[in-house]
């Protein structure tokens, strides 16, 4: 068997369809959840606050408003802090039995996986929609709507990546609350450490360094160049595309094989 | 009638773990076999490989002729499976929870409505069908989890520890519906820790010890291993258990044992044995709240079988 594998006789529509209806599910759980909705979108908004009237007149952003500048960051920190729901569902499926209960479905082995990571794509596009809302409000001007539409593409992108490495983590620690913040604490750092708030020129050398190596400054960088005109796009969007690309061949190989071994 | 389940020699070992030493069995049609045993036994890690969740280490497993192995997808069109852990999805509702099973089944659409709808009436959660699962009572998710395993009319259902955790109340309920899906002739695998569940529900008990079936037969032949019945009494105070103890040592038929229940019980050699120890009771001056002829119980019969009581053995029977 392999992790492709699709039922006999229904092939691969029914492998979609299977995805779909999970996908679904995911989808209503966010609904259920009120407070993961509000964590997905209280933070970053109190974030936009702070940053853009607390941090905002102290840091340099050269010739585009910090507002701006910042909106990037805050667009891809939102989606990596939201994709860490997609392991913690998963964990809490694992520790409930539900997953036990869809493996004795005859469904395609890949639905479960695939569909939850799917209902959180489009759980991250409609967070990183409501922080466009809010970035408007407080003063952000895109260069273009169709700048806009390619910033929230990429970085839906980015945090469907990084879903796949908490469906990892939590099919690797199998327990919600370790889950939570095993998929979590190492996005600080990350996130933090990069060009998503400020301009990487203000930090030490060697901060720098780390920052430039990480997927999280090119994403910024090249989401940033996306909403404004006349910074330099090609460079940071092909290092972040192959950093999306990279992340969702390796992790979800790894998903997937974990998924076999736990399951 | 042809076997729907047959179990061969199956083993399975986790780390250092051997959680299945050699399981065989075999399940005819339309008959609702128990697997009796305490927590480590082994009971779910059979259910396990049965449901196609959990490959062998060696051995062979069948539902209806298919392989639990080699032809696992055939083998979950046909099965149904309600686990230990009642596995649905707190944050749906009831309605929610059996359409997802059925769309998941790839059921035409107003099948999978009428179908969700036709289970939530017969487990009388037509009323609590749009909340959410997390409301329920553990019964209710019993009785949710009974239904989901129920979507696709399987031919053979797998109920693993179906009451473990519920209340007195509770157990009694969904036993009734446990005894209506069989009459219905669904062939039935049930896992139990409990001696009066599979006394009540199951025409064949399979006792599992250490990853074994170390004895089966219905469960009049499994007390019949034990030997005859018991006369037993219970001492109106604790107090008087020493002497009614002597007064039915005197009786002289056998051994006194005291059951972990209060009560004293003495090999019973026929129905004139209880007027003869109600009238040595009588002069002894001692007063019983019950007096009379009993079959062993399963308990008997396990405590025989394994040395060790059903709820006494601290390993859990859980797979990584």
């Amino acid at each position: 068997m392999t992790a492709l594998d699709t039922v006999p006789g229904g092939g691969l529509r029914y492998a979609v369809q299977d995805t779909l209806v999970l996908a679904g599910r995911a989808l209503r759980h966010t609904t259920r959840q009120p407070e993961l909705l509000v964590f997905s979108t209280v933070q970053p908004v109190l974030f936009v606050l702070l940053f853009r009237y607390v941090f905002g007149g102290a840091i340099n952003t050269g010739p585009i408003s910090y507002v701006n500048y910042l909106m990037a960051g805050i667009f891809v920190q939102t989606t990596a802090f939201a994709s860490t729901s997609t392991g913690v569902g998963l964990a809490e499926d694992l520790s409930k039995g539900i997953v036990d209960r869809l493996r004795s479905l005859p469904i395609s082995r890949s639905a479960v996986l695939a569909g939850r990571t799917l209902g959180d794509l489009v759980r991250m596009v409609g967070v990183v929609l409501i922080m466009a809302v809010v970035g408007v409000a407080v003063g952000l001007r895109p260069s273009s709507t169709l700048g806009l539409l390619g910033a929230i593409a990429l970085t839906a992108l980015f945090g469907f990546a990084f879903s796949w490495i908490s469906a990892w983590i939590g099919l690797m620690v199998k327990d919600v609350e370790t889950a939570n913040v095993a998929g979590f604490v190492w996005l600080f750092p990350l996130t933090f450490a990069s060009s998503a708030f400020v301009p990487l020129q203000s930090m030490p050398g060697w901060l720098q360094a780390f920052a430039k190596a990480t997927p999280v400054t090119p994403t910024c960088d090249a989401v940033r160049a996306m909403l404004n005109d006349g910074l330099p796009l090609q460079r940071p969007l092909l290092i972040s595309l192959s950093w999306i690309l990279g992340v969702l061949v390796v992790f979800s190989y790894l998903s997937v094989r974990s998924y076999r071994k736990v399951a | 009638m042809s076997d729907a389940v047959v179990v061969e020699e199956l083993v399975k070992t986790f780390g250092k773990t051997k959680a299945l030493d050699g399981v065989s069995f075999s399940l005819p049609e339309g008959t609702v076999l128990g697997l009796l045993g305490p927590n480590g036994a082994g009971k779910t890690t059979t259910v396990r490989v049965l449901a196609t969740l959990l490959a062998p280490d060696s051995g062979r497993a069948s539902v209806l002729g298919l392989d639990a192995v080699k032809q696992a997808e055939q083998v979950r069109r046909v099965i149904g499976l309600a686990g230990q852990y009642a596995a649905v999805d707190e944050k749906l509702t009831g309605m929610e929870n059996l359409r997802l099973v059925g769309r998941l089944y790839h059921l035409p659409k107003a099948e999978v409505l009428s179908r969700a709808d036709a289970l939530l009436e017969r487990f009388e959660l037509t009323q609590a069908a749009n909340r959410v699962v997390k409301t329920y009572s553990g019964g209710m998710r019993r009785r949710l989890d009974l239904a989901a395993s129920l979507v696709n009319r399987p031919k053979v259902l797998f109920l693993d520890e179906p009451t473990t955790g519920l209340d007195p109340r509770s157990r009694l309920a969904l036993w009734e519906v446990i005894e209506d899906l069989v009459r219905d002739g669904t062939t039935l695998l049930l896992t139990t820790q409990y001696l009066e569940e599979a006394d009540r529900l199951a025409d064949r008990i399979a006792v599992v010890d250490g990853g074994r079936v170390i004895a089966e037969g219905t469960s009049d032949e499994l007390k019949d291993k034990v030997g005859g019945s018991v006369l037993v009494a219970r001492p109106s105070s604790p107090d008087d258990a020493d002497t009614v103890a002597s007064v039915l040592a005197a009786l002289k038929t056998g051994e006194v044992k005291r059951l972990a229940t209060g009560e004293l019980a003495v090999p019973a050699t026929g129905i004139a044995l209880v007027a003869k120890a109600a009238r040595a009771l009588t002069t002894a001056g001692l007063e019983v709240s019950e007096l009379g002829l009993r079959r062993p119980t399963l308990d008997d019969v396990f405590l025989t079988l394994t040395g060790h009581l059903a709820e006494s053995s601290d390993v859990e029977d859980e797979t990584p």
